[in-house]
């Protein structure tokens, strides 16, 4: 997979951001971020905590606003808060690291919900869909549950199921394992490693290598706000070209 | 105690005692439908908004209602606005206790994770749609509690309407005081009216607190 990735940044990118700074206060999180992502590209994010990787990831589907720069999806800058940027977030899928389910409504209707409200497809067509996603990621039999009666791996797996049933053109996912039990974080990561095989452009921030290893096209190593590297997985586990990757790396990878 | 039997004294009594509901009643309709417009104007992303909404809820909730009422009764005729007492008391009313409601809605929208929010935005739903499927329903349970006690006072409040010449409940003390029967019977009569009136709503709120406890 690694290999074609060079090839895939040749079209015109999904998503890009240019010259991209925000700053809480005085703490300058993201700095100069210059970041373009190809259609089928499935890119992680890591870095130390307070990197600012979680941030950028939110600015995407601008969850988090920035101070100068410009971040384009599917050639089209983000819009301001309202209806242009409501209909741009319904492209956008994001799973977060506390799933974020809604507590008042059972697992189908967490996956019906916007298909409805915002997708305006009628319900018998949404649940069907529903119903097909949930089996894909392997919680079919908990449709009819409230999200408080599911495991975290559960719970995740129907944020993924919610997220993909507006049929987004790239997903997000900030540090969607980092909640987990230990038990659980691989079965939430099959169903990542599924959809990039499947083609879905992805942007991944997350802690396990063995995914960038494994699933991404191209690992962003970022330290203090900035993108201090990026490589093909595989260069960057085996040969990390800075210092600051050498030394996050061997704190991680050393057990 | 059979003073209320004699004379005309019953008639009155049950005028007295239906004003004061039908008093309330509206004056809550429009405090809901005021709190939670206000509520909205309080969390919404137009500063303005929020600004009138803050401005409106300390003006209202810091202030006596008594002045309240002197304020629309003798202000709005000098504008060349004129309503009748009940519109008045009505009008005063709903004000005040709808900067009550909205600050019982805002403090239960926020025990709402922000991530819901967060969550249902980044699916396109836009600011009413998130506020009214995702966030009030789940704010709903914590907020019945103290929405009864804000409801439980209204009708009490109310009875400051009788100084301002609507016939309700405790303006019926009056009339029965011109006719010198005991003041402690009375105020014994009265009491039990409005004792009537809050368990009602008590007993209305308690079994929508129950509702909600089941459907989760």
């Amino acid at each position: 997979m690694t290999e074609n990735s060079a090839e895939l940044r040749d079209a015109a990118p999904l998503v890009a951001l240019r010259g991209v700074n925000k700053h809480y206060g005085a703490l300058h999180v993201l700095q100069d971020i210059d970041l373009e992502i190809a259609q089928g590209e499935v890119v992680v994010l890591i870095g130390p905590s307070g990197s600012g990787k979680s941030t950028l990831c939110r600015t995407i589907n601008r969850l988090e606003t920035i101070d100068s720069g410009s971040i384009e999806v599917d050639g089209k800058p983000l819009p301001a808060e309202g209806r242009e940027l409501a209909r741009l977030r319904a492209q956008v899928g994001m799973v977060f690291q506390s799933f974020n389910l809604f507590s008042h409504k059972t697992v189908l209707e967490n996956v019906v919900l916007a298909q409805v409200k915002v997708g305006k497809v009628a319900k018998a067509e949404a649940e069907k869909t529903a119903r097909e996603l949930l089996e894909r990621v392997g919680v079919g039999a908990q449709a009819d549950k409230y999200p408080s009666q599911l495991s975290g791996g559960q719970q995740q797996r129907v944020a993924i199921a919610r997220a993909l049933a507006m049929n987004p053109k790239v997903m997000l996912f900030d540090e969607p394992t980092s909640a987990l039990d230990p038990e659980m974080v691989n079965e939430v990561l099959e169903v990542m490693r599924s959809l990039a095989t499947r083609g879905m452009t992805m942007v991944v921030v997350t802690h396990e290598m063995g995914f960038a290893r494994s699933a991404a096209n191209r690992v962003l190593f970022m330290a203090d706000g900035k993108i201090v590297e990026e490589n093909t997985p595989d260069a960057f586990f085996t040969a990390p070209r800075t210092d600051r990757a050498k030394d996050f790396l061997s704190k991680i990878l050393q057990h | 105690m059979g003073l209320i039997f004699e004379g005309d004294n019953f008639s009155a009594f049950a005028e007295g005692f239906l004003r004061t509901i039908e008093l309330s009643a509206l004056s809550a309709l429009f405090a809901l439908l005021l709190g939670f417009v206000l509520a909205a104007f309080r969390v919404s992303p137009v500063p303005v908004l929020r600004w009138f909404a803050t401005a409106w809820v300390t003006i209202f909730r810091n202030t006596p209602l008594t002045l309240l009422f002197f304020a629309v009764t003798f202000v709005l005729p000098q504008l060349d606005v004129h309503f009748e007492s009940f519109t008045v008391a009505v009008i005063a009313l709903s004000a005040y206790t709808g900067s009550f409601v909205c600050e019982v809605l805002r403090a239960g929208i926020n025990t709402v994770p922000l991530g819901q929010a967060e969550a249902a935005r980044s699916l396109g739903m836009g600011f009413g749609q998130t506020l009214g499927l995702v966030v009030l329903p789940q704010a709903a349970r914590s907020v019945i509690s103290p929405m009864g006690s804000v409801f439980i006072a209204l009708p009490r409040n109310s009875a400051i309407a009788g100084a301002f010449n609507v016939p309700e409940l405790f303006s019926v003390q009056k009339h029965l005081t011109e006719q010198s029967y005991g003041i402690f019977e009375i105020f014994i009569w009265i009491a039990l009216a409005y004792l009537a009136i809050s368990f009602t709503i008590n007993a209305l709120f308690s079994t929508l607190e129950r509702r909600l406890a089941v459907a989760r």
